[in-house]
């Protein structure tokens, strides 16, 4: 239920008086409404749950995330590095 | 005790709960939406279903929770009108196009779903759409907590706090809790990336003897969470008690329309009563719910209880543990 998707917003319009756009999800597009994130721009990622965007997201922090993961690869590769003798 | 049910799902789905040392033991908790959802308010929901002109709109994962006799499932077997929606604002689309009906929104779900509830509100009230209406079951994370906290039963050390409801709600609530039960509580996403860094950040508080608040998912999470989001939901809602399925009545856990929005409380327009509600005897969904069992301890796990034929709500969702543990084949060593 709570789980919410990342996506790019393509496309800021109104409809009804509601702020809506249209997200890509790699690939996917959906409609999605802004009312809670007026600040949106195009080109910025928002995190999307039931149609809504809940928020603005950060591409530094994520940036920062995936320079974990990588580190935890590496460090896996280490560790299977050492466990075949290299 | 990870709160959210799609964080237990995807502590599963991964093998994270295996790769933990002994030491360290997830608890599920009970964010799971419709696991809590009460047995009155699925009665409710399939009394209203069952009325004529009614279109009964509902998230996917609410049609196969068992109520006293029947279901969502079953009541559009027999007729009714129910349909899955993704999104609030597709029930607003429906009373729109189909005007001459009454068309109610089951609103169920935690704070990440309310501000996309309250906004279709809004929407509705804006555009003068006066046959939507909705039956109020939202529930809240931080009422939950203090009850399992404050509870004689309760064995958590550490809580992962619900990484999307907190984008919403920002995690400043959660400060005073952690204080007052000396409980770190580390604010984390859906990623197994995320998981890992949240089950890690709870356990070094816990060796260097903590007890803060901290964000590990802070790539779409920030202290004071979305404050337009917040706004919007404390001007539809105002906080009530609630019954949760299995858990009991936690005061000021759920969210009831003010008055300036009830005429779009569907229990003002349409008149239900039921007799006594009875839950299965053979299932333990709310020891599962409260974190003092798990679906391994219930007789009925993968037997009597499938999620082709469910006793209980938490085999039936794709947040729920009994269904984690049937689908990524936990049994019991």
């Amino acid at each position: 239920m709570c789980l919410a998707i990342p996506g790019k917003i393509l496309e800021i319009y109104e409809r009804d008086g509601t702020l809506m756009s249209k997200v890509d999800f790699g690939g996917v597009q959906q409609e999605v409404c802004l009312a809670t994130t007026p600040e949106a721009l195009v080109g910025q990622y928002v995190i999307v749950h039931a149609g809504f965007a809940l928020n603005l997201l950060s591409t530094e922090e994520a940036e920062e995330t995936l320079r974990l993961l990588k580190e935890l690869e590496d460090s896996n590769q280490a560790d299977e590095n050492l466990d075949e003798g290299k | 005790m990870e709160i959210c049910g799609g964080q237990t799902h995807a502590l599963l789905q991964y093998g994270i709960d295996q790769l933990l040392p002994p030491e360290i033991t997830l608890i599920h908790g009970p964010g799971c939406p419709v696991c809590v959802t009460s047995l009155e308010a699925i009665e409710t929901a399939l009394q209203i279903a069952a009325q004529p002109g009614v279109i009964f709109t509902t998230f996917g994962d609410m049609l196969r929770v068992p109520g006293n006799h029947q279901d969502l499932f079953s009541a559009r077997a027999n007729g009714a009108d129910v349909r899955v929606i993704y999104s609030p604002m597709d029930a607003v689309a429906l009373a729109q196009a189909e005007p001459e009906r009454q068309v109610v929104f089951f609103a169920i779900g935690f704070e990440t779903t309310v501000p996309a509830i309250a906004a279709s509100i809004l929407h509705a009230e804006r555009n003068h759409i006066t046959n939507l209406s909705i039956l109020p079951a939202n529930v809240l994370v931080p009422p939950a907590i203090h009850a399992i906290l404050s509870s004689p039963e309760n064995r958590v050390n550490g809580f992962l706090a619900a990484g999307h409801v907190c984008a919403v709600m920002g995690y400043w609530e959660y400060e005073p809790i952690a204080a007052q039960y000396h409980t770190p509580i580390v604010v984390t996403g859906f990623e197994p990336v995320d998981l890992a860094r949240g089950i890690y950040q709870t356990v070094r508080q816990l060796e260097e003897g903590r007890f803060e608040v901290e964000n590990a998912y802070s790539r779409a999470v920030t202290r004071e969470g979305n404050r337009m989001a917040q706004a919007l939901i404390n001007r539809v809602f105002e906080p009530v008690d609630r019954q949760w399925r299995g858990i009991g009545l936690i005061p000021r856990s759920g969210l009831g329309l003010r008055a300036a929005y009830r005429s779009f409380d569907a229990l003002e327009r349409f008149p239900v009563a039921f007799n006594t509600l009875v839950e299965s005897p053979l299932c333990i969904a709310g020891q599962v719910l409260r974190g003092v069992a798990t679906p391994h301890d219930c007789p009925a796990f993968s037997r009597e209880c499938t999620p082709s034929s469910p006793l209980g709500a938490p085999m039936v969702s794709s947040e729920g543990a009994c269904a984690a543990y049937y689908r990524y084949q936990r049994v019991k060593p």
